[in-house]
């Protein structure tokens, strides 16, 4: 076994390096091998590339993030339920929101938003905020209990990475994926139109690349190259 | 587990991870994304992003008012114990078996109610919702599985061994694939059995009369 691969393979600075340029077709995820891979695990020298690639970011913006991470952390050591009461204020609407999108109708979306939450409340000590950001992982908790209460399919899960026990989450790690988020959520914003309007459709309708170019009559080659440049767009806001 | 594997060289698509990040896909071809993950750093990374996306779009979208009592409601599930984390299955390390598949699959290679499907080639078909479907295969090393095309999207994630077909070789954690477009004969290498894992959204199309009468029999 080549032990040093294994111990880059662990290493979350490593990922979250890799992770920057990953948003990409997956035929040159080859790339990402051409990184220079940190020398040993202590080795923090990633940082300066972070600080440099996340200068336009609104801090106040990121601000509002760092304060999420520390709500759910409040739930989780303290159980604290004026944190969650403020978690909830922002996130059960758009949740609610993602699900009555999804084709949930209104009923079925307060329920599973409700379960949603309390998800939250549970899986507290399970959130990393060097690995995703709050939005995140509410959107995977609430996507996960879309398809298991619209589509009424098991949800097959990848195996967690074997973290080492040095593995604590670093604050400069968190607060760099936290700035990496906003920076994505900007672009999104700034996104023409027609390519937006894809991309949500893409993640909140039930419909494939092909449904929707029946659906709005748009050659699918047109769907596809959209979607392509949008993802491109956000792919550019990220570096 | 697997992770310092051999270089895998055949990826997942844009499509498919955006699709598994959104929640759109069969299970039966969540099945095969989820595993291909967990051999895959690069995919695991890459779907990092596109959840990071779902989360943007969710953020984005028009805000819809709760219940009044909604919060409070939430509590009294919360104290009530509703929803709390069930345990966590238990999976084995170094099973040919990433762990999403050990939860469709029980036991190991050589336990597994294999059903012979002509030519030395053996499947298993496992149990996923219905718009897809999604078999181990088990090809002997050396062999080859008839010349067929695809009427949907078929995708082949190569569990243990290795098979080389028209396009290129896939050794463990490569994934195939195929469309329309593909006709191929894949053989299995040398040395050990080659296992697969495939998904398919509509029945395979095997060239040939005999092939396509044992079609009727695979199952797919």
């Amino acid at each position: 076994m080549d032990h040093k691969k294994k111990h880059i393979a662990c290493d979350p600075i490593y990922l979250v390096r890799r992770n920057s340029y990953m948003l990409t077709e997956p035929n040159t995820l080859t790339k990402a091998d051409a990184l220079p891979p940190p020398v040993t695990y202590d080795d923090r020298k990633a940082q300066p590339v972070r600080k440099a690639r996340t200068k336009k970011v609104n801090p106040e913006a990121s601000a509002k993030r760092m304060a999420w991470v520390v709500q759910v952390h409040a739930v989780r050591d303290n159980k604290d339920r004026k944190a969650f009461a403020e978690l909830f204020g922002y996130f059960a609407p758009r949740v609610k929101s993602f699900l009555m999108k999804s084709g949930a109708s209104p009923d079925l979306a307060e329920e599973c938003t409700q379960e949603v939450m309390a998800t939250l409340w549970n899986k507290a000590h399970m959130f990393d905020p060097t690995k995703a950001s709050v939005s995140t992982w509410i959107f995977t908790i609430a996507r996960n209990r879309k398809i298991d209460i619209l589509r009424k399919q098991r949800r097959p899960e990848p195996e967690d990475l074997t973290w080492g026990p040095e593995a604590e989450p670093d604050q400069a790690d968190a607060l760099g994926l936290q700035q990496e988020t906003e920076q994505l959520g900007q672009a999104l914003a700034t996104l023409p139109a027609e390519q937006r309007q894809l991309i949500e459709r893409a993640y909140f309708g039930e419909l494939s690349h092909s449904q929707i170019a029946a659906e709005t009559g748009l050659p699918l080659g047109t769907i596809k190259s959209r979607i392509r440049l949008a993802l491109d767009r956000l792919r550019h806001a990220m570096k | 587990m697997m992770n310092d594997m051999k270089q895998i060289k055949h990826h997942l698509t844009e499509p498919l991870l955006m699709g598994y990040a959104a929640g759109t896909l069969p299970e039966a071809f969540n099945l095969v994304v989820a595993t291909h993950i967990s051999m895959c750093d690069d995919c695991r990374a890459a779907l990092a992003e596109y959840d990071a996306v779902g989360g943007e779009v969710m953020l984005d979208a028009e805000p819809v008012a709760v219940a009044e009592d909604a919060l409070a409601a939430t509590l009294a599930m919360i104290e009530a114990g509703v929803g709390s984390p069930a345990p966590a299955p238990v999976r084995q390390k170094n099973s040919v078996f990433p762990g999403p598949l050990q939860d469709y699959v029980s036991g190991d290679l050589d336990s597994l109610k294999w059903r012979k499907v002509g030519g030395g080639v053996s499947q298993l078909v496992l149990k996923t919702s219905n718009d897809a479907s999604v078999r181990l295969l088990r090809i002997p090393a050396g062999t080859a599985v008839p010349d067929h095309g695809h009427r949907g999207t078929e995708l082949t994630l190569v569990l243990q061994g290795a098979f080389t077909d028209e396009e290129d070789r896939f050794g463990a954690g490569d994934v195939e694939i195929a469309n329309e477009d593909l006709h191929h004969t894949p053989v299995a290498e040398q040395g050990m059995d080659c296992i697969c894992l495939a998904a398919t959204d509509a029945p395979l199309r095997f060239n040939g009369l005999v092939p396509r009468i044992a079609q009727r029999f695979i199952g797919i």
